[in-house]
């Protein structure tokens, strides 16, 4: 038993080796996850934070200047145009030199003032239709909030029901907050797969593993010399996007770090798991680094990251139970944003630890039969 | 004459190892997956599965007043497709599903709303759950419209509400349906034209470098270009064969529509196609070593075309640093065209810029990919 530790100490050192030693290898491990970080944190939003529009005002009364100084003043809308026909909408959203077009029309401020509802129409570039909606959503708060107060200067009532609003976990609802704990699981998915899958793979293209295979480790041993180097790399790399989180962003973080590394090393077996049935699978590199591919794509679309899961058709929800990467981003946030303990983690541990079973003793039957 | 034999000497070694590059695709599997099984698969699961848009999103409507008024608001909150409503009386109650994540959002009704609606100061209140950001506003927003509607409903009904004064008649060209998948669909072509291109190319050059197979290249009569050659037709074709299966999806499975020419699009496609298969080479013929050749070639290309390139997250929602990086990177010039393509047609002043960057690209990074790939063969 002891013997049998030591060989896999062994395995696990020489392996290390392997991946560090080249110091290009060794910062292709580091410093992507890290910029990947940075990156995603700034990028990773659907806020807007420019809206270049242009005017068409009709009405060119008192009432409109003060309603669209209100545009002005705000920090997102920047005007770049004034347009004086109707048919310039057109080329000015077609260019694709402004997201939107505020057009007021001709009685505007004499319906305003005699107590009749005027409209403001806005026409939006819809080629992406996510972006239009959102500015289209800020419009209606600017517009809201002028309402509020012409009501109040005009003597009119207000609206009789106000709406309040509070976030539970995530009080300013920033997208980054969301983002980066993501990133913890998704980008260790990524790698202990690649890893784990090329690591394997370079050995039987160089012949290695065949040499491997003639001295008295067991496939076993083997195989476990090659998941615990890639689940270090994996804690590691997820070490560093928690400090990035909480030195460069300064998210909050609520839960403890024993829970997290704790969910992240049974996530991290069901990784390895899938990495080393994998490389079962692949001959060459190419084919181990271009089978992790066709994996991590469609585990990523369907992990919640980017759209959320219960937004998916039924089947695909479905789908997103053999997911190791959806329990891992649950887990990264209800121990990082919402802060529950490990008792509560266990709808999402249980699948884990039934994936990482299934793959683990699936890789070591290949190991055994197939390689060996 | 002898010009002549030359040069049907270099077109036959050129086909030769065209030959050879394309026997290796189809007889690996991986290749095959790549180029044809994980368009498909990502066409599906982006047209049919995943959605921006929010429907039916859980919430429960805690109704604490029994008045006429509050029971007509949580009963509009119900009828409206945006929300699953779950119907109860007590805050602990719904905090419980919360925090289980069995509601996304809770909407309260306070006790003394009836009353107060009367007085012209009713309040509603609005918990989310605020991990996933986006998906709390949109639910925020969808609350704030549900009961805007309400009030618009009882002020028809003669109520005394006041709306207005002004309201917000907005219009989406291009995409009057609101259809998330309308800019997805499209984006997805530059994911799969950026895998096939740049990730199944990265590997090839670094693979034969790790094999010594380039080596016994060079003792052949073939040159440079004719290497180069061998290397891109294939996976051109592959690119070729990505484009038109996500073209034909786009069109006759998901009917986004198109209003562009396809000759533009192709032509755009085409030098697109250039380039990655440049950066893929490029990358490859410098690194040497399929292991860093990969994760430089994710870095470089797939996470860029992912992140910076207007596909998801619009390059408007960007601190100004960020978006000047997105410039170095093909990716965005080529959503652009694919966007205005697509949904509002062929626009030469959104076309014509992006194209000439495309193109200036493609040719700087064929002209390092022929010097490097030379450097090292000498």
């Amino acid at each position: 038993m002891l013997e049998a530790l030591y060989r896999i100490l062994a395995l696990t050192r020489k392996e290390l080796l392997a991946i560090l030693k080249d110091p290009r290898s060794r910062y292709s491990l580091l410093i992507p996850p890290v910029l990947q970080c940075l990156i995603y944190g700034y990028v990773a939003t659907y806020d807007l934070n420019d809206i270049p529009y242009a005017v068409l005002d009709q009405d060119r009364s008192a009432a409109s200047q003060q309603l669209l100084a209100r545009f002005d003043g705000s920090a997102v809308f920047r005007r770049i145009a004034n347009l004086n026909r109707a048919a310039d909408v057109k080329s000015v959203i077609n260019e694709q030199r402004v997201l939107l077009v505020i057009q007021i029309d001709q009685d505007f401020e004499r319906r305003l003032l005699s107590g009749r509802q005027a409209d403001v129409q806005v026409i939006a570039d819809g080629r992406n239709s996510n972006t239009a909606g959102t500015a289209i959503g800020y419009i209606g708060g600017i517009v809201d909030s002028f309402n509020t107060t012409w009501r109040r200067e005009h003597g009119q009532r207000s609206m009789p029901v106000r709406l309040t609003s509070r976030a539970w976990y995530n009080p300013n609802l920033e997208t980054r907050w969301h983002m980066i704990p993501a990133l913890i699981g998704t980008l260790t998915f990524i790698q202990t797969l690649m890893l784990t899958g090329l690591s394997v793979a370079r050995e039987r293209e160089q012949g290695t593993f065949d040499q491997l295979l003639v001295t008295p480790f067991r496939p076993v041993e083997i195989m476990a010399g090659k998941a615990i180097p890639a689940m270090l790399v994996g804690i590691v790399q997820a070490t560093l996007v928690l400090l990035v989180a909480q030195l460069w962003f300064q998210i909050p973080f609520a839960g403890s770090f024993i829970t997290l590394y704790a969910g992240l090393t049974v996530f991290l077996l069901a990784a390895v798991g899938m990495g080393l049935l994998l490389s079962s699978v692949a001959t060459t590199m190419q084919q181990a680094m271009l089978y992790s591919f066709l994996l991590i794509m469609p585990f990523a679309l369907l992990s919640g990251l980017t759209t959320p899961v219960s937004s998916m058709p039924m089947l695909l929800q479905y789908v997103t139970l053999i997911n190791p990467l959806r329990y891992a981003i649950d887990i990264a946030h209800r121990v990082y944003l919402e802060g529950v303990g490990l008792a509560l983690l266990i709808p999402e541990l249980w699948p884990l630890a039934v994936i990482a079973a299934i793959t683990l003793s699936a890789a070591s039957w290949m190991f055994r039969h197939r390689l060996a | 004459m002898t010009e002549h034999s030359a040069f049907s000497a270099r077109m036959h070694r050129a086909l030769s190892l065209i030959r050879k590059e394309a026997r290796q695709i189809i007889r690996d599997p991986s290749s095959i997956a790549i180029g044809i099984v994980l368009p498909v698969v990502l066409i599906l699961l982006f047209g049919y599965g995943l959605s921006l848009d929010v429907t039916d999103v859980p919430v429960a409507v805690v109704l604490e007043d029994t008045s006429p008024a509050a029971t007509d608001l949580a009963a509009s909150f119900q009828l409206s497709h945006y929300f699953d409503v779950q119907p109860m009386t007590s805050m602990p109650q719904a905090e419980a599903l919360m925090l289980s994540r069995k509601v996304d959002g809770i909407v309260r009704i306070r006790p003394d709303f009836g009353r107060r609606i009367n007085l012209g100061d009713a309040e509603v209140q609005v918990l989310v759950h605020g991990v996933d950001a986006n998906h709390a506003r949109i639910i925020q927003a969808y609350a704030q419209g549900a009961v805007g509607q309400w009030v618009a409903r009882r002020a028809a009904q003669g109520y005394a509400m006041p709306t207005g004064p002004i309201v917000v008649q907005s219009r989406m060209w291009f995409n009057e349906a609101n259809e998330s998948r309308y800019f997805l669909v499209p984006g997805l072509i530059v994911l799969i034209m950026t895998l096939i291109g740049a990730l199944l190319t990265a590997l090839v050059m670094a693979r034969e470098w790790e094999r010594g197979t380039l080596e016994a290249l060079f003792v052949t009569p073939v040159r440079t270009n004719e290497i180069l050659l061998g290397k891109t037709i294939p996976y051109f074709a592959l690119g070729v064969i990505g484009f038109v299966l996500c073209l034909v999806a786009a069109k006759f499975l998901f009917h986004v529509p198109f209003r562009g020419s396809v000759a533009v699009l192709t032509a755009a496609s085409v030098v697109y196609l250039l380039v990655a298969l440049g950066i893929g080479l490029l990358i490859s013929s410098a690194f040497r070593s399929q292991f860093v050749a990969s994760q430089i070639t994710v870095l470089v290309t797939f996470l860029p075309a992912v992140m910076l390139s207007g596909f998801l997250f619009d390059l408007r929602s960007m601190p100004a640093m960020v978006r000047l990086m997105t410039y170095v990177f093909p990716a965005r010039y080529y959503v652009a065209l694919l966007q205005t393509i697509f949904l509002a047609g062929d626009i030469w002043a959104v076309i014509l810029p992006n194209i000439a960057v495309l193109s200036g690209m493609a040719a700087l990074l064929w002209t390092f990919t022929y010097r490097a790939a030379r450097k090292s063969l000498a």
